[in-house]
């Protein structure tokens, strides 16, 4: 009997995700697939918009990271103001570093607090009663509250630089429209224990040494759950440093070799295609010189710590040298090294937003310029989970005649997929009963990526899960409901 | 429905979520601010009004400042044009803790902040949720209604000295 196990969300709005796993006879994988059902209305809905009014529109697309969207856009429309990303007011630039590091920081903060440590602290065959947030709050109290509260204090940085919650307006085509006030610096920098910068930096690193401490003694799960051999994109700084703002775009091979060579990403259509599947909603990105079978990559905390040639803050450059090492030096292909990245990335953001609060241009009174009309801009970020690609054409009355964005969800489609399939020929293959466990492993290797669906289906995001298994006839023998709103 | 009786000085928080690019899905966030508004306009100082997409973990510090704490949403459950309900903790997990329920906010703030607010929702019946401004006509009459319901509430807690109750019953 062919057995069909789906992993499906119940949303209240279109754009879901679901995994497939199709089983044969013997309970070999016959199949599995991973499929993010995309709504591309967004690009519709910016159309026939003042191009002003994109960064802002923007923002409604994600509730979860609506800061990298806004940075994208406003990247893409400094260039149509005429404004070389390049060439921003130093208090523009760094009030949108200052956002951009603070959202960096709190949405780090919640994947791993959050989402990826009750798996860690309690083990993915654990109770699903126990394995969530309230589990560790009930039993790790203080790294619940540290991370409850490095969120906060993202949120903050993003309140005092974005200006709001909803519909923030702080980065504007061309700069920015607020400074920071010496009254908001300091609330950042000296604030009241613990939401202050150092106090940050110091939690930081204590989620770094907790992931170490945990990989001590965990390294035969934590090195080859879910581990494969890829390729790596993101942004670099031109001289090579981490750069999550700005920078070109480098690719690398499993061995480490450049197959994307610090290029312009305003010409990205030049090098990324994208493939489209007749069974998956969402595209496919790939590098073009290297084709359909062999251009798919990485994007995200592990891509970007492979693709870098140093970070540019001493305490994240400590530990970024001790994971180069691990891996010899060579490019870290091991999935779950993917929370180890994301870490030392949130330890670059703590130290990078208090070398910018202790930075005197944060208060400085020019906070925009203009340059001469284009009709075209592209803006690329590195948003927490990957690169993410903005980009927009105008007509002569100013209103958005095209958009095309590419989400970092998208560029892990191929990744995630591949490691669905590693995980389920460990984990299902040969099973005659699926259990919890074994449907939670799934979601920890999808969970690494932290894949946001409200970005990749354009959606406002929720991903609970329904749990189906189908005969060979398609007939419902088991469902599981992991959560449903109500 | 519930019954709101004033009993002794609260700290009230009304927290709309919701995306209002999404049709429908404006329902929380609008409720938040046209009872801010009304409340400005009052001068009722003592109610203090958020809102955003969605609820996240650290909303459980945000509402452990608080005695009572309303939110607001959207629903597309069976209901006529809105409810009430009082918030009850919820702990299960999901996949992606990205979305926070009330539920879990008070399961979450009651393991690291206890005590907890005590916590109700305003339910606001919508229907359409695609990509577009504006409500449909169904939505914006439940929101006047619902805006008007929580109006004459707050008005009766508000009315001894702009103090409410700590205890209402369900």
């Amino acid at each position: 009997m062919t057995k069909k196990i789906t992993i499906e969300p119940v949303t209240r709005v279109e754009g879901h995700g679901k995994v497939t796993i199709h089983l044969d006879e013997e309970g070999n994988i016959v199949q599995s697939r991973l499929h993010i059902v995309e709504f591309r209305g967004f690009e519709r809905f910016v159309q026939g918009r003042p191009y002003w009014e994109v960064p802002v529109l923007v923002q409604r697309l994600c509730g979860i990271c609506p800061v990298s969207h806004l940075l994208a856009a406003a990247k893409a429309m400094d260039v149509i103001v005429g404004v070389d990303p390049e060439d921003l007011s130093p208090t523009a630039e760094k009030m949108r570093r200052l956002m951009h590091y603070g959202q960096f920081f709190q949405s780090h903060a919640l994947h791993f607090f959050h989402l990826a440590s009750p798996d860690l602290l309690f083990g993915i065959d654990a109770p699903v009663e126990k394995r969530n947030i309230i589990g560790v709050a009930r039993e790790h109290k203080d790294l619940a509250v540290q991370g409850v509260m490095m969120r906060k204090f993202g949120q903050e940085i993003i309140r005092l630089t974005a200006g709001k919650k909803i519909h923030g307006t702080g980065a504007i085509p061309g700069g920015i429209n607020k400074n920071l006030s010496p009254e908001e610096r300091d609330f950042l920098l000296k604030g009241k224990n613990p939401l202050n910068a150092d106090k940050m930096i110091s939690w930081a690193l204590d989620a770094v040494n907790l992931f170490k401490f945990y990989h001590a003694s965990h390294r035969d799960f934590i090195d080859k759950f879910a581990a494969f051999p890829s390729n790596h994109l993101s942004l670099v700084r031109k001289d090579g440093a981490l750069d999550i703002y700005h920078g070109v775009l480098r690719s690398i091979d499993q061995d480490g070799n450049k197959i994307l060579h610090d290029v312009d990403y305003s010409d990205y259509l030049d090098y990324i295609g994208e493939e489209v599947k007749s069974w998956s909603y969402t595209k496919f990105p790939f590098l073009r010189h290297l084709g359909k079978e062999n251009g798919w990559y990485r994007v995200g905390p592990l891509a970007r710590l492979n693709t870098c040639d140093f970070i540019p803050t001493p305490l994240a450059q400590k530990e970024w040298e001790e994971f180069k090492a691990y891996t010899k030096g060579k490019p870290n292909n091991m999935t779950m090294h993917t929370h180890w990245a994301r870490l030392i990335e949130t330890l670059h953001a703590a130290e990078v937003i208090k070398d910018l609060l202790i930075d005197p241009d944060l208060q400085g009174e020019e906070l925009i310029r203009k340059g001469d009309k284009k009709f075209e801009g592209v803006g690329v970020i590195e948003a927490p989970r990957g690169t993410l690609f903005h980009h927009y054409k105008i007509n002569d009355d100013d209103l958005v005649s095209m958009a095309n964005l590419i989400v970092s969800t998208t560029h892990n489609n191929e990744p995630m997929n591949r490691s669905v399939r590693l995980v389920a020929e460990e984990k299902l293959a040969g099973q005659k009963m699926i259990t919890e466990g074994m449907l939670n492993a799934i979601e920890v290797a999808i969970r690494a990526y932290d894949p946001c669906l409200s970005c990749a289906t354009h959606a406002m995001g929720q991903m609970p899960l329904e749990v189906s298994l189908y005969n060979n006839e398609n007939e419902l023998i088991d469902r599981f409901y992991s959560y449903r709103r109500g | 429905m519930i019954d709101f009786i004033p009993t002794g000085v609260a700290r009230i928080l009304i927290y709309g979520f919701g995306n209002p690019s999404r049709k429908d899905d404006a329902l929380g966030v609008l409720f938040s601010e046209e009872l801010e508004q009304w409340a400005s306009d009052k001068s009722y100082k003592s109610l203090s009004f958020d809102a955003n997409y969605q609820l996240a973990p650290e909303d459980a510090a945000v509402i452990s400042d608080y005695d009572i704490v309303f939110f607001a949403d959207a629903s597309q459950e069976d209901i006529h044009d809105f409810s009430v309900e009082r918030v009850m903790e919820h702990q299960k997990a999901e996949f992606s803790l990205h979305y926070f329920t009330p539920g879990n906010l008070a399961a979450l703030c009651q393991e690291l902040f206890h005590p907890c607010p005590e916590m109700y929702e305003v339910h606001i019946k919508g229907y359409e949720w695609q990509l577009e401004e504006g409500m449909t006509k169904k939505a914006r009459n439940n929101l006047g209604l619902a805006v008007d319901f929580m109006k004459t509430q707050l008005k009766s807690l508000l009315a001894k000295d702009h103090t409410v109750s700590k205890n209402f019953i369900a």
